[in-house]
């Protein structure tokens, strides 16, 4: 079987497909890849499936060898990547030969990149998907992060290559905001107007204790909401939870499934795969949309990624 | 008050709508969100994805290209009106192990503390109760426990820690909960059980179990799950040990 040899594993590189739905029952959240569109486009420049497995890392990439030739592709974040020392480039798909070394450095832009392979990385499903949750160690390559040595299957494809690219006017119309777009939340009535405008009307701060499960923002405390405590409820994905300290978390893909915060706003569907390039420091803003634009948006987007002129030859 | 009269719709997101039933925390709302898991189980509505029940509510995720709120909200008003039909099974009787205190209970001193009671007392009282499991939430395999005695009715810590050792028995409020893994928490910690609350590696056995109809065997990775009813046996340091050697051989 074809493999990849992890000779450095980068800052934190995972397993990731577009993650397990419908476990919520048992506490389970999503998981799968912070960035889909990437992780999507990715899987289609090499052949594959939008759900197929792929290596997500995070601010800094990894240095992979590979035992046979393999298709590759390299999305999202720009990691500087460079194949035997020659310039790789980002959204468009090329092959390695046995022996070849991909490096790949600190982020120029955004923070996570996607590493996709033609067949996908091959590892036990767990619970239908082969993501990681890395706070339960459930799914991808043995519930964790990657480290120096491991050795991960390639699954079998046997497509001829072809180098594809991600057309370049799309891509752009798909990059990742700094203005993220939020509906109500569920407690959004206990925030008065005066908070609201806080939350709507200033700069906010990723903080460094962001990760997977959520990213906690820095800037203005909005002041508590009012009312009795909420009892403890499902939670959404990028849910924005304001603890009594007043500094929001966004809820993201390793999620708890329930929580007891009151939310003042919800990330809209189509933005979630910004809130995964969003780097510790960046600073964002949040602009209030209607149900009825959250969803306008995200048919926009789901227009652009079933375009027929999305990948060229 | 019937459960259509009571029940609220919110949505929560762009693809999530919060379907509240009479707001407390009580087995008879929570029997409600237990019938209508039941009932989606049983009669899916095309285009929901997932669900996350709660004490009183249930969180529906759905498709948003093929559902809106308020077309979710129609197809489930007549699932409400038909709650009552649904029977479920007997619940399960799920019994834990757990060693109190010392090491595996760092906080069973203050809670002693707090009520004027002996640490014997505190155990009696917490293993002698029936909880009742509400929900499973937060993490994989985490279930909330309703049914703890009046006279341990404690606030959680001021301070979460960092993180709690993973089958960590802790107490908060009118609950009781086991952690499954090693987490954060704020929940005032009197024992630790040896069980594996959630398997998250498929060991041969499960394989074949859980390859062909994965979803209905959900069971045989949680411990818990939701309507289940819970009792915790006092083990000691030296039963604990045996255990944990016996689930690392198995």
């Amino acid at each position: 079987m074809k493999s990849i040899l992890v000779q450095a594993p980068g800052l934190f590189t995972t397993v990731q497909d577009l993650g397990r739905e419908g476990f919520g029952p048992m506490g389970v959240s999503c998981s799968g890849a912070a960035d889909r569109i990437a992780l999507g486009l990715g899987n289609r420049l090499v052949g594959n499936p939008a759900n197929t497995a792929a290596l997500e890392m995070t601010l800094l990439g990894g240095t992979f060898l590979f035992s046979e030739d393999a298709v590759l592709a390299l999305t999202g974040s720009d990691f500087g990547a460079t194949l035997d020392h020659v310039p790789i480039d980002l959204w468009t798909s090329f092959e390695a030969r046995p022996g070849q070394a991909l490096r790949l450095g600190p982020t120029r832009s955004g923070a996570r990149g996607y590493l996709c392979v033609q067949g996908g990385i091959a590892v036990e499903l767990f619970l239908g998907s082969a993501s990681t949750h890395i706070l339960s160690g459930l799914g991808g390559f043995e519930g964790r992060a990657l480290r120096k040595g491991d050795v991960l299957s390639i699954a079998n494809a046997s497509h001829p290559y072809r180098r594809r690219t991600v057309a370049p006017d799309i891509l752009l119309r798909l990059s990742p905001r700094k203005i993220l777009r939020c509906t109500p939340g569920p407690q959004s009535d206990r925030f008065p107007e005066s908070s609201q405008r806080i939350f709507y009307d200033n700069i906010f701060l990723v903080s460094e204790e962001s990760n997977r499960m959520g990213l906690r923002l820095e800037g203005p405390s909005i002041p508590a909401s009012s009312g009795v405590p909420v009892i403890t409820e499902g939670v959404s994905l990028g849910a924005i939870q304001v603890p009594n300290g007043g500094s929001p978390i966004i809820l993201f893909v390793e999620q708890q499934t329930t929580g007891g915060y009151p939310k003042i706003g919800n990330v809209i569907s189509a933005d979630m795969s910004s809130v995964g390039q969003l780097r510790p420091r960046d600073n964002i803003h949040f602009e209030r949309v209607s149900f009825a634009s959250a969803r306008s948006l995200l048919q926009q987007q789901e227009e652009l990624l079933t375009s027929p002129e999305l990948i060229q030859e | 008050m019937s459960a259509i009269t009571a029940a609220k719709f919110l949505p929560a997101s762009d693809n999530s709508l919060l379907l509240y039933f009479e707001q407390q925390i009580s087995p008879v709302v929570n029997l409600q969100v237990v019938q209508l898991l039941r009932l989606l189980q049983m009669q899916p509505i095309p285009g929901i994805v997932n669900l996350h029940p709660a004490y009183c509510s249930v969180l529906l995720k759905f498709d948003p290209l093929q559902l809106g709120h308020d077309d979710l909200e129609t197809r489930l008003r007549p699932y409400l009106d038909r709650l009552d039909e649904v029977t479920l099974p007997e619940p399960r009787q799920r019994e834990i192990p757990v060693c109190y205190g010392g090491e595996y209970g760092p906080d069973l001193a203050e809670v002693c503390e707090v009520h004027s009671l002996s640490p014997q007392q505190v155990i009696d009282l917490h293993s002698s109760a029936t909880y009742i499991v509400y929900f499973l939430g937060f993490v994989p395999g985490f279930a909330y426990l309703g049914g703890l005695p009046e006279a341990l009715v404690t606030p959680r810590l001021s301070a979460p820690r960092r993180s709690v050792p993973a089958g960590s028995v802790g107490i908060a409020g009118h609950q009781s909960g086991v952690y499954p893994f090693a987490t954060p928490g704020g929940w005032r910690l009197i024992g630790r059980t040896p069980l594996v609350m959630f398997h998250t590696m498929f060991h041969t056995m499960f394989d074949k179990m859980l390859s062909d109809k994965l979803r209905h065997h959900q069971d045989a990775l949680s411990f818990l799950s939701i309507g289940d009813r819970v009792h915790f046996t006092p083990i000691s340091p030296q039963r604990f040990s045996d255990l944990v050697r016996m689930n690392d051989s198995a």
